[in-house]
């Protein structure tokens, strides 16, 4: 079965494979001699291993071997000093409960998952912390660290405006459990040659890590990724279980495959970092704002530390004079937090958002009127104005499809039996990035075109969008495309993260056209053949089976004149049910702007995708930690709620689709965070418009709803 | 790794039972042969013939015959010793739906069904839903609607799709939501996956 079945050329260039089963995703190699890895955990939540006994374990039928610190696995990087102090199988050290501490390797995963359950562990205990909201309180005292702190103007200046509100912002701990279990194949051959399928949102950046950590030059090693099943920011890096997998494929000298557990993806593959956040707000009784103040501090770990955007917006969303920020981390003794989709900047909107809509109640204005007056038309905390904003018009569009005129100002006003219903509205706002990228392109004799670049595909439809891109241009229909990706021997790309990809590496796609066009008109110029030309006809008078031509491409002095942001705008409709206190979303209108759409039905699929996240991210999902022994206890899908099908609503999806005219030559900007970020506040200003209840800790579950407050 | 260590641990007593065990079968039948492996360490294999059982089963319309530990989940079965990954472990405890798949026409939860159970049963997958190089009609619609992005849900998502309209489950989309609320998207792809299913409902795609 072909991928040439397109019957739309916006439906997915690897919609085929998906459908039919013949995706592969890592776990899915076959490899000759393949072995099965699996991970023992500490059990404890911060100490020291004493005592290791693998005896039995390595006497199971089936087992190869036990990898721990007891046996050091080769892994030249982490025998020198600095680094991460949680080097797997390098330290006895325990610094969170769940921490990988040995792997048993066996000839099938049954029996490498029976001889890991033979793997017993003493420990010297000490006193640990997990707790956030006490970790904050006890660090009055204490240097913290986090990002310098932001001032313009007068410093908590709504203190003493006309109308101020000061609040407090809680987000639990979220974990982006994408549907596929992580972990990696590695395949560590003779003369340090190495091949992995990994799980990882940038191949590049897996290469390097591990050349770095075994000493081997980048050139011995292959990543494959050619089929990511989700990541959310989780495959950013890569985790020591993988670094683990690796040694223990060089110490067996087999290929090793690592599938983590559900449970494990809570503790060993990175988190939301649960934040508290304080916003002040000051405006004028005609709701002008005065002052923003917007205080966080975020989640970290004891052994590395994490920082993300989550006081950006307060700096330039919002026309105000005065603005201070600050932002610091506190750590806590848990798995170091990694950035999920709309990273710090999703943190941060829900409790900006929240506020502002708590400022138009107490201004007593329609909150979406308020944003409106409160609209900058530059930039000032870069002083420069914006490429291109279309937030008015987002506004508009996105009121009229939610209905927002029958929303009424007053909460608790719309009520029909034991249903309440609120409307609510947020904006999410991230940095349009660009990086560097490089793409091949081979221009074939037979029509065809195939695109290279060692970018990744973790949904949003990467290999799609980079097709449409190319076909415009070349005017080749899309399924005589080919868009190659993950694989670390292709032109070299940055990871998928940040919302830069289509931006970056469709920046490189359209240079490598125009070139590839250009060089066929100069051969139809000296073949005497007419500049227009048809590629195949002009290749074949020269007797070329094909070109070749890569291009690298980057941002340029346009980011040094304008500040680049995409823009989403998020209306919701609640019906709260005023026994139970269930949350059901009724209607969901979200607006992208974010340039020229330049695939319509995955960048629709992919503010959907972020409504859904936003959803529970609204409702349901929190990472709930015992706290007496460290340990996560919902940390499987029947009891960490994503949201499910029953709990999504039908979702409108608009864009503004006009190129921003300075990004990139596509006009194009990223969307994966936008359509998650803000969400959460849209929910919950709904739910404060159905039943006047302000919920300030997210998820806003039952309980918040009826307590009394 | 072999041991005579008389300290008896947990795998070791195991071990020893089996040992003992498969002995005691196998030197009724052969009694030289037996005993001359077992000296020579070549108990392992013999435990692990004497862990097996036979099963027989039809996947994808194709009879298998084989033995297997009781221990592998039919899941794995399918993944590790078929090779046929298009049912994907997206959590191994029947919470996600990744590894829906049709045992004698019923969706089923793979990795809730150990291999040994389906004895004598039809299997379907993902990989047995075209019809050679034509899709299936849900296949179809799944494209259209673009009822995915990562992709790896949506083998589980299609089989119980299947299931769903087969089960008479789709008179509203609210039915439909709550009757594919056992397969999870963290894509978010839901209201697409509904469109799918209520136009092959309808009988409106062909593939």
């Amino acid at each position: 079965m072909e991928k040439r079945m397109l019957k739309d050329e916006n439906d997915r260039v690897d919609g085929v494979f998906k459908v039919t089963g013949q995706a592969k995703y890592f776990a899915e190699y076959e490899l000759p001699g393949l072995t099965y890895g699996v991970l023992v955990t500490s059990t404890i939540t911060k100490g020291k291993i004493t005592t290791l006994d693998t005896k039995a374990a390595e006497k199971a039928p089936g087992v190869i071997s036990v990898l721990s610190h007891l046996n050091k696995p080769s892994a030249p990087g982490y025998e020198q000093d600095g680094g991460s102090p949680m080097k797997i199988f390098y330290t006895d050290k325990i610094f969170y409960n769940g921490q990988p501490i040995a792997m048993v390797v066996a000839n099938t995963f049954e029996r490498a998952t029976y001889a890991a359950s033979l793997v017993k562990a003493t420990y010297a205990k000490e006193e640990f912390n997990t707790n956030f909201d006490k970790a904050v309180a006890d660090s009055k005292s204490k240097k913290l660290q986090g990002q310098p702190d932001y001032k313009r103007g007068v410093e908590n200046a709504y203190k003493t405006a006309e109308v101020k509100i000061e609040e407090k912002y809680h987000l639990p701990i979220e974990t982006h459990n994408p549907m596929e279990l992580h972990g990696i194949i590695a395949d560590w051959r003779p003369n340090n040659q190495l091949t992995v399928y990994a799980k990882t949102q940038g191949v590049k950046a897996t290469q390097g890590t591990i050349a770095n950590v075994f000493k081997i030059p980048i050139e011995n090693i292959q990543v494959n990724s050619e089929f990511v099943g989700g990541g959310f920011g989780m495959a950013l890096r890569t985790w020591p279980v993988e670094i683990a997998t690796v040694m223990a494929s060089k110490h067996v000298a087999k290929p090793v495959k690592l599938v983590i557990t559900r449970m494990q993806m809570f503790t060993m593959v990175g988190n939301r970092p649960a934040a508290i956040q304080t916003i002040g707000l000051g405006a004028n009784k005609d709701g002008k704002l005065t002052g923003i103040t917007h205080r966080a501090f975020g989640e970290t770990s004891v052994y590395e530390n994490f920082t993300e955007g989550v006081v950006n917006m307060a700096k330039f969303m919002y026309q105000c004079e005065n603005v201070n920020t600050q932002y610091t981390v506190v750590p806590v003794d848990l798995g170091v937090p990694i950035w999920m989709r709309g990273p710090g900047e999703a943190t941060g909107a829900f409790a900006l958002e929240s506020a502002i809509d708590e400022m138009a109640h107490a201004l007593n204005m329609d909150p979406l009127e308020f944003r409106i007056k409160n609209d900058p038309e530059r930039d000032q905390q870069r002083n420069l104005p914006f490429s291109d904003k279309n937030i008015k018009e987002a506004y508009r569009i996105g009121a009229q499809k939610i209905g927002w005129n029958e929303r009424k100002n007053k909460p608790g006003s719309l009520i029909d039996g034991q249903l309440k219903t609120g409307y609510g509205v947020s904006i999410g706002v991230f940095n349009a990035n660009r990086g560097r990228a490089s793409v091949k392109g081979i221009l074939k004799a037979d029509g065809s075109l195939v695109l290279q670049s060692a970018t990744s595909d973790i949904g949003p439809g990467t290999g799609t969008g980079m097709t449409l891109i190319a076909s415009k241009l070349m005017k080749i229909p899309a399924d005589k495309i080919t868009f190659e990706l993950g694989d670390s021997s292709l032109p070299p790309a940055p990871s998928q993260g940040g919302s830069a990809t289509l931006s970056t590496v469709g920046s490189a796609v359209n240079d490598v056209c125009v070139a590839l066009k250009s060089t066929i008109a100069e051969l139809a110029a000296n073949s005497n053949m007419d500049a227009t030309a048809n590629f195949v006809d002009v290749l074949k008078k020269n007797n070329l089976p094909s070109i070749e031509i890569i291009k690298q491409s980057q941002a340029g002095k346009e980011r040094e004149a304008y500040s680049m942001y995409s823009f989403s705008i998020h209306f919701v409709k609640v019906n709260v049910h005023s026994l139970t206190g269930v949350v059901k979303v009724d209607k969901i209108v979200s607006v992208g702007d974010s340039g020229t759409i330049v695939s319509p039905k995955t960048a629709r699929s992919q503010m959907v995708g972020g409504a859904v996240g936003g959803v529970g991210m609204a409702l349901t999902e929190e990472s709930i930690i015992d706290h007496r022994y460290g340990r996560y206890i919902n940390n499987n899908f029947a009891d960490y709620h994503v949201p499910v099908n029953a709990d999504i609503p039908e979702i409108e999806v608009h864009f503004i689709n006009k190129p921003d005219p300075y990004i990139n030559p596509m006009g194009a900007k990223g969307m994966g965070e936008i359509a998650l970020i803000g969400f959460s506040a849209a929910v919950a200003n709904a739910v404060f418009n159905a039943t006047g209840k302000r919920i300030r800790s997210l998820p806003i579950t039952p309980d918040k709803i009826l307590a009394d407050s | 790794m072999q041991s005579s260590d008389p300290k008896n641990n947990q795998g070791d007593s195991r071990r020893d039972f089996l040992k003992k065990s498969s002995l005691i079968t196998a030197v009724a039948l052969t009694p030289s042969v037996a005993l001359k492996a077992a000296e020579s360490q070549a108990d392992e294999r013999f435990a692990e013939l004497f862990e097996k059982i036979p099963l027989n089963l039809t996947v994808n319309n194709k009879p298998y015959q084989t033995s297997i530990e009781p221990r592998v989940t039919l899941l794995d079965y399918l993944r590790e010793e078929l090779h046929l990954t298009g049912t994907k472990k997206g959590c191994d405890h029947g919470q996600c739906g990744a590894c829906t798949v049709h045992v004698n026409g019923e969706r089923v939860n793979s990795c809730l069904s150990l291999a040994v159970m389906n004895e004598g049963k039809k299997v379907t997958t993902i990989e047995g839903l075209a019809n050679g190089d034509e899709l299936h009609p849900m296949q179809a619609a799944f494209i259209k609607h673009d009822g995915f992005q990562c992709g790896y849900c949506t083998p589980g998502q299609i089989m119980s799709a299947v299931a769903c309209v087969n089960e008479g489950h789709t008179t509203s989309r609210s039915e439909i939501s709550e009757y594919m609320s056992g397969n999870i998207c963290r894509c978010g792809a839901y209201p697409n996956i509904v469109d799918a299913i209520i136009e092959v409902s309808k009988g409106e795609t062909k593939a």
